[in-house]
């Protein structure tokens, strides 16, 4: 699978709106995640998770700056994620149930805050661009 | 069983009072088949779903998603006994509609994603969470008498 180049274009101009929020958006994804998913907390048993906590903000801060490494790198992800794919795979083991979880979150939060903007062609891009990510950073897993 | 809170209930309910039922089941409806075409395998007798306009914009798509989510009014009265208050819904999709179970799925998220873009900041955390509770009941209550 992977992104025609109408869905590249829709994810680039829709990363071009997010990029002044990304903290915020990272933030509140993770709170969304936490929230719905209480199970997925399991892998932050060394965080304050409490809303507005430093911790979250930073952490959402770098899934997003990810994110957007990703979009900046959309002709070549797989190179540009090597790192963050061992990462994954050999220190942070995530369970690749998660990465839907996340993403989904993400998208419920675009949602919330580009309604507008959030349509229907550019919910599909999203979806799909977020499910290769997330290949990419299992790859490496067995 | 799925038991909900107080808290969660008006959560639901807060929301659903407010929803319309055409205009939001068309759109979750819509965007499933746009989001994930493989969907659009159950609606061969539906008319043109040949492009994203042409699913949106199709009427038969939105009377269909308005009668399923006018069955999730029945969720939304039965919170606390879904298996029951779905038993019927859950023979008809497994032996007349022949419908994969993992698509009840993906059509609760994509209806908490419609939510979210109507609801915006009234969609908090704690509010999508009893959301996902409510989709995530149905879809168990829709494949329960599968065989």
């Amino acid at each position: 699978m992977s992104l025609m180049k109408n869905e590249r274009a829709i994810v680039m101009s829709m990363w071009d709106k997010m990029a002044s929020q990304a903290e915020a958006i990272g933030t509140e994804t993770l709170e969304r995640l936490f929230c719905s998913y209480p199970q997925t907390k399991t892998y932050f048993p060394h965080f304050d998770l409490h809303h507005g906590s430093q911790q979250l903000r930073a952490h959402g801060s770098k899934i997003l700056a990810a994110v957007g490494d990703a979009v900046k790198n959309i002709d070549n992800l797989e190179s540009a994620l090597t790192k963050l794919s061992e990462l994954h795979a050999y220190i942070l083991r995530v369970d690749p149930v998660n990465f839907k979880l996340l993403s989904h979150c993400l998208l419920v939060t675009l949602a919330a805050r580009f309604p507008t903007d959030f349509t229907a062609e550019v919910h599909e891009a999203w979806d799909k661009f977020m499910s290769i990510l997330s290949s990419i950073l299992t790859e490496k897993y067995r | 069983m799925v038991h909900f809170t107080a808290e969660e209930k008006a959560a639901i309910t807060s929301i659903w009072n407010k929803v319309d039922l055409e205009k939001a089941g068309g759109e979750t409806l819509g965007r499933l088949l746009i989001v994930y075409p493989w969907t659009q395998r159950f609606f061969d007798k539906f008319g043109n779903l040949s492009s994203a306009p042409a699913i949106m914009g199709n009427p038969r798509i939105r009377a269909h998603g308005k009668k399923v989510l006018t069955s999730l009014g029945l969720a939304v009265q039965n919170m606390d006994n879904l298996k029951e208050a779905f038993a019927h819904l859950s023979e008809l999709h497994c032996d007349k509609l022949h419908v994969d179970p993992e698509n009840f799925k993906l059509l609760g998220n994509v209806l908490v994603i419609v939510l979210s873009t109507h609801f915006a900041k009234e969609f908090t955390p704690e509010v999508q969470a009893a959301w996902q509770k409510l989709v995530i009941g149905v879809a168990n209550a829709l494949s329960h008498k599968y065989h």
